[in-house]
Formats: C-alpha cells, structure tokens, sequence
C-alpha cells in the first residue's frame, strides 16, 4: 500500500489552520471550533453512508439530527414525578391507543382487499384519533400546567448523557425506516421529498409538544459526561497545574473541558470511520455500489435492490441521529428552533460533495473543511465588506446595508461552492478509490 | 333556517374562501414544478426561492412606484410591478439553466446530480435574497383592505355571521383563473406548446421531428419564471413575505404536483387545491360551526379541531404518503404535459 501523501497533506493542512487560529485568536476557540468539525464530520459520515455507497438522497437531515437531539433530552434530564402523576397515565392509554390503531390499520391493509379495505381503514383511522385524543389531551393539559416555568413536561430518565448517543441513533433509525419504507423503490426525488417533509414535521413537533421537550421554552442545562470549569477552578490541583503550564486559570479550565469533550468525540469519530470502512471494504460494500451504478443490473444478478437501500438509508440515519445527540450533549441544552434546514442539511451536504462522495476519509475532511470555513467565513466576509466599501462615506446607507448583510454572504458561497466542485471536480478534495 | 345559514357562512368565511385563495397560490406554484419535470425531468428544490426572488423584484419596484405617488387605487400596487419582478425572474432561472442545469443536460447526467445542483442553486437564490431583502417580515399590501366586509355582509343579509371576501383573495382566485386559461390554451392551442408536450412526451421522436429542444427548455423555464412570480406575489400579498416561509412552501407545493401526478398541469391545479383544502379543513376549529347546527346543550367545549395549525405541513405530508402508498402516478397519470 502506497502512503498518499496529498490526502495526509490536505489533513496537515487543516491541521495547520487550527494552530493559526487557536495562535492568533485564542485556543478556546480552535478547540470550540474543532468540536464542532468533528460534530460535523460524523453527520457527513451518515449522509455520505447514504450518498456515497449507495446514490440515495436524503433532504432531511435536520430531522434527523433533530431525534437525536431530543434523545439528549429525554435519556439525561430528571424525571418529574408530579407531571407524571398528573398526566403520565393518560398519555400512555393515549400511545396505546394509537399503537392499536396503528396494529388494526396494518392488519386490514394486508388481510383485505378492494372497497370494504378503504372503509375499515378510514374508519379505524378516524375511530381511533379521536379515541386517543381524548386520553391525550387532558394529559397533556395536566403536564404543561405542573410547575411550568421550570418543567412542564415529562422529564427524562436520568440517566447519563452519553447513553443518548446511542438512542439518539436508535431514533434516527427507526424514522428512516419508516419513510424508507414509504418511499424507498418509487422514484429518486421522491425519497428526498418524503424527507425533506419528515424532517419539518419532526422539527415542527419538537416546537409544539411542550409536554415532551417544553417546546421553544427549551431544555437547559443537561447534564455534563465532563467536569464543570467551576468545579475544577476549586480544586487545588488543578490551580497549580494551570500556575505550572502559564495559562490563566479561567481560559485553562475552559480549555481542559473543551479538550475532554474533543476526546469523546474523536472517540465516536474514529469508531464509526472503522466501522464505515470496514463495511465499504467488505462484499456488502462491493455490492452496495453496485447496486447504486446500475441497479437493473445488480437487479438482475439476483440483489435486493429496495431492501438494500432501506437497509443503508437507516444505517447513514443513525449516524446523523448519533451525531444530532452529540451536538445537544456539547451545548448543554436542547433549542428546537435552532434546527434550520440551511444549516443542517444543506451544510451537511455541502461537506460531502466537497470532501468526495463515496470516501469516508473525503467526508470527514469535508466536514473540517466546511465547518472551519462557514464559521471564519463571518470575520472574513466582514473584513471583506470592509474593504471594497471603504472608499464610501461612512454614513452611506449602501455601506450599512452591505456590511449588515455579509452575514448572508456565507449562504451565497457555499450555493457557489457545491456548484462549483459539483461541476468541474465532481469527485471532491479525496476522490473514491 | 337562519342558524343553518349562519352555519354555512361560518365554513364559508374561514374555510372555502381561504381555501380557494391558498389553493390558487398552491396550483400555480405546483404548476411551475411540474413544467420543469415534465420538460426537464426532474424536481426544482429551487422553485420555492424562484418564487421569492421574483416576490422580492415586485416588492422593491412597488417601493419606487408608491414613492412616486403610483397606484392602482384600490387594487394593490403589487401587480402593477409584477412585469418587473416576472422579468427580474425570468433574466435569473435563463441564467441559472445557462451556467448550471445546461452542463448536466449535454452530460445526460442521473436526476440526483439535477436534484443536489438545484439544492445548490436553492442555496445560491436564498443568500441573494437575503442579501438584497434581508430576512424580516415585509408587508407590502395597498389599496383597499376588502371586497365586502363582515359588517357591509351582515347589513345586506341580516345574519349574525358576516363574511369578509378580502381584496387579495378576489385577486389571487382572478388571476389564477386568467393564468391557468392562458397557460392551457398556450399549450393545447399554439405550435409552441404542442412542441412542448409532444417533447415532455416523447423526447426523441420530438427531436426527430424537427424540435429544437433548446427552445423548448428555454420557453419552460421563461413559463416557471411566470407561474413562480405570480403566485410568489399573491402569496406575499395574502400572507407576508418572508424568504423563509417560501423554503417552507416548498413541502405542500412538491405534494400538490405528486398527489395530482408530476408532470400533469390539470394534475398540479387539482392537487393544488386538494392539498390546500385539506390543509385548511383539518386545522379549522369547528366549535362555531357546530354550536349553530346542534341544540344548545349538545354544544362541544373544545375548538374541535383536528389538528393544530402548526402541524399544517404534516397534513400535506400525510397526503403525500398516502398517494405514494396508494397511487404514486397521482391522480391523473403524470409524467407528461
């Protein structure tokens, strides 16, 4: 195996960039800004699992990151017994009733057939909205009005943060089996419509189910699976290792926290990048690109091409879902109004055309890339805007109205971008072997 | 009689009209979507922002006609500036099929390279919009507020329910109608249009017939340009116009053309409406309505309404599910103009 030299040059490159900006701005934020990558490359990794290996597009990765985020909820904060004793008992009938609903509309889809099929399940279907909400609505009711400016909702299970990860993918994967399922085997554009629908509603109910996530009140202050820099600025300890290395104890703390969380990430990073290259590398990877290059063909030997695809469409959702439940246990807090679709899809996407489709080294370095870029681009383009309007007055409306826009400037660029590299270099900075 | 009367003004007032005025915005934008699918094949995730850009072209020119003191007097200002904003629209998707979509078309690239460009082109419109606009809330309404009002209703029948028909709903429902007659009878009536469809039918025997699909692709996308302007406007005008809630448009636009079958203009208006109707019926409270109909005591407590309005996407997402489980050509057999 030849060593390739540009791939670890482009990493050393980037590398670089983070010691500039951790030299000349501060380390904190190299260190915020390199959580937030690493955050970035292992949702590039879900979506390059789906784009790359397979050709499948996927329009709702907000939605997706979304689930995983409200994993951290409901895994980490503390249960509320008083909403429970409120309203947790009418909530449950209420799930049960839908799951058996659900259960009697499935039975009748498969065991029926023709007109009498359509009535049942109307029926059924209507019967049974209006049978669990009227479980729901006085539950959820009861719960938003315990104690609602603390917690209002549910609570979650106590336990720690990190065990959100998983469900959070566990989530992610379950909604991508059901669109999958749907709309998996029509045409292309329509699994990305489905999921560009899913991922709305999903964000929708995460603003409106106040019982659940306390809705655009927010969740704060989850629990940390890393020491508090309060705590750690008490210890005497860690004050003379801070005297020692020279560093204020303050920005010290700060840093250590930063660089734990930086630990456990590259932890998952490196865990799914094993995993996503031994799968890529193995028959079931041979087969899946394949499949996505010509499926009548692979078809035709014999592959389950729709079972394939749903089969890797969860998988690559349960990354972003994994990631999604990072994100929220990094800031410490759930904000559902925060999920923007330019964000965190088209950025995630951005970062996969161009690190290199179908290369999980190239999404990983897209995901640096991009990252690194959408947040210094903000200083850049300011600096910028500064100078092609300094020859203005400096009461000139233009001048304001160009400076208070570069904001949107990063919008624009990473449009140019993807279509840039989409056209000229479709292969991205690491091209599939 | 009259608590029946009541009743019907009630579903009238806050449902049928509403309805007909969003499901117009819907059919027109759905149209544009479904013109490029079936020309170009594939689906625009840049029409909801062709919409804003053109929206955002017909606002400033409204700025500068209503600075130099020109109306429509009770017609708003608005459609005096939509040629502008049309042109500004058309100028910009030439552009963009030019620089972008023409490469992948002489490389007879697959549908998922069109659909991630168009992302990026989505991303491209939205900086430029935001960038010349802002993102806030933009109100640019004029003229007279109402066709009839609730009171002048109330006076002339003797209900105790009025109905308010507003300026902007009689203008979206009239111009909607103009501009399906018009985009039909293009289609069906001149040789233009008939080398359209017969492309969208049958793209080789089109091309050994003589067509030149240059002219055929240009001429959809100068009709998208159109359709999207119009009902980007007429929208802004019935609502606001913020760019963001025209990246939300895109969900039920998308669900209108495939529940009525991509690539099917009657397909794009009937789903339009079904859509829209839908969204409205679902999220609408009946109390009132059933308070007039039933005897006192048997009166509901609650708003009686299915679905909060903040789910109205779910409700275009549901369709949407439900035609692709069931018929997903649609509801008339798409794929061709």
């Amino acid at each position: 195996m030849t060593i390739n030299w540009r791939n670890i040059g482009m990493f050393g490159l980037m590398a670089t960039l983070f010691l500039i900006v951790g030299l000349s701005q501060s380390w904190s934020l190299s260190l915020a800004i390199l959580n937030l990558c690493i955050i970035s490359a292992i949702m590039s990794l879900g979506v390059n699992i789906q784009w790359g290996y397979a050709g499948l597009l996927n329009v709702g990765v907000m939605g997706f990151a979304a689930l995983g985020g409200v994993a951290g909820v409901l895994v980490s904060t503390q249960p509320v017994p008083a909403a429970w004793a409120a309203g947790g008992s009418g909530i449950l009938m209420g799930m049960l009733c839908a799951a058996i609903t659900i259960a009697a509309i499935t039975w009748a889809y498969f065991k029926m057939s023709g007109g009498t099929r359509t009535l049942v399940i109307t029926l059924v279907g209507i019967v049974g909205y209006f049978i669990a909400r009227s479980f729901f609505d006085p539950a959820v009711d009861a719960i938003e009005s315990t104690d609602s400016a603390a917690t209002g909702n549910l609570g979650g299970l106590g336990l720690p943060i990190m065990l959100s990860w998983l469900v959070g993918g566990a989530f992610a994967a379950g909604a991508a089996w059901l669109v999958g399922k749907i709309s998996l085997g029509l045409r292309s554009d329509y699994l990305a419509i489905a999921t560009l629908g899913i991922s709305e509603i999903i964000v929708a109910m995460m603003k409106n189910e106040d019982w659940l996530t306390r809705g655009v009140k927010n969740v704060s202050g989850l629990p940390r699976p890393v020491p508090y820099e309060v705590d750690m600025q008490k210890s005497t300890y860690f004050k003379e290792m801070a005297a020692n290395w020279g560093f204020d104890i303050v920005e010290f703390s700060s840093i250590i926290v930063k660089l734990s969380y930086a630990c456990l990430f590259t932890v998952v990073l490196l865990i799914v990048l094993y995993l996503s290259e031994k799968a890529l590398n193995s028959p079931w990877g041979r087969m899946m690109r394949a499949i996505r290059d010509n499926e009548t063909a692979a078809e035709a030997m014999g592959k389950d091409v729709k079972g394939r695809h749903l089969q890797v469409f969860i998988l690559g959702s349960a990354v972003v879902g994994i990631a999604g439940a990072m994100l929220t246990t990094l800031d410490g807090q759930f904000t559902p109004a925060s999920y923007q679709p330019l964000r965190f899809t088209f950025l995630i996407w951005v970062m996969v055309i161009v690190g290199g489709s179908g290369n999980n080294w190239g999404a990983i370095l897209g995901g640096f890339v991009v990252w690194f870029f959408w947040i210094e681009a903000e200083p850049i383009g300011l600096w910028f805007m500064d100078l092609i309007t300094s020859g203005m007055a400096d009461d000139s409306d233009l001048r304001a109205h160009l400076l208070k826009s570069a904001a949107h400037m990063r919008l624009m660029m990473m449009g140019i971008i993807l279509l840039l590299v989409l056209r000229f270099t479709p292969k991205g900075l690491i091209p599939e072997k | 009689m009259t608590d029946f009367l009541n009743a019907v003004v009630i579903l009238l007032n806050f449902l049928v009209i509403p309805g007909l005025a969003y499901g117009s915005q819907l059919a027109l934008g759905a149209l544009g979507v479904t013109l490029i699918y079936g020309i170009l094949r594939f689906s625009n995730f840049a029409h909801g922002e062709t919409m804003a850009f053109g929206t955002m072209f017909t606002i400033l020119t409204t700025w500068f006609l209503q600075s130099n003191g020109i109306s429509l007097g009770p017609i708003p200002t608005a459609l005096l500036a939509m040629p502008i904003g049309i042109l500004a629209a058309i100028l910009l998707v030439l552009g963009t099929d030019r620089l972008v979509y023409k490469f992948y078309r002489k490389q007879k690239s697959t549908l998922v390279i069109y659909l991630i460009a168009s992302l990026g082109v989505m991303f491209l419109y939205n900086g430029l919009i935001r960038f010349i606009i802002g993102p806030d809330d933009r109100i640019f309404t004029d003229g007279s507020r109402f066709l009839i009002t609730a009171r002048e209703f109330k006076e002339m029948t003797g209900l105790d329910q009025g109905l308010a028909f507003k300026m902007t709903q009689g203008i979206t429902i009239g111009v909607t109608v103009i501009c399906v007659a018009a985009l039909f009878w293009f289609l069906t009536k001149t040789r233009t249009g008939k080398s359209m469809r017969a492309y969208s039918d049958n793209e080789d025997l089109a091309l050994l017939s003589g067509i030149n699909p240059d002219r055929v692709v240009m001429i959809a996308w100068i009709l998208t340009a159109v359709l999207a302007t119009i009902a980007g406007t007429l929208y802004g005008l019935d609502k606001s116009f913020k760019p963001f809630t025209y990246l939300q448009i895109l969900l039920p636009i998308f669900a209108a053309a495939i529940v009525g079958g991509l690539g099917s203009p009657i397909g794009a208006i009937a789903g339009g409406f079904v859509i829209a109707f839908s969204e409205v019926a679902v999220t609408f409270a009946y109390k009132r309505v059933i308070g007039y109909l039933v005897p006192e005591s048997w009166a509901p407590e609650g708003l009686v309404q299915l679905l909060s309005t903040d789910y109205k996407f779910a409700v275009s997402f549901a369709i949407l599910v439900i035609v692709l489980l069931v018929r997903p050509t649609g509801i008339f057999r798409g794929q061709t103009i």
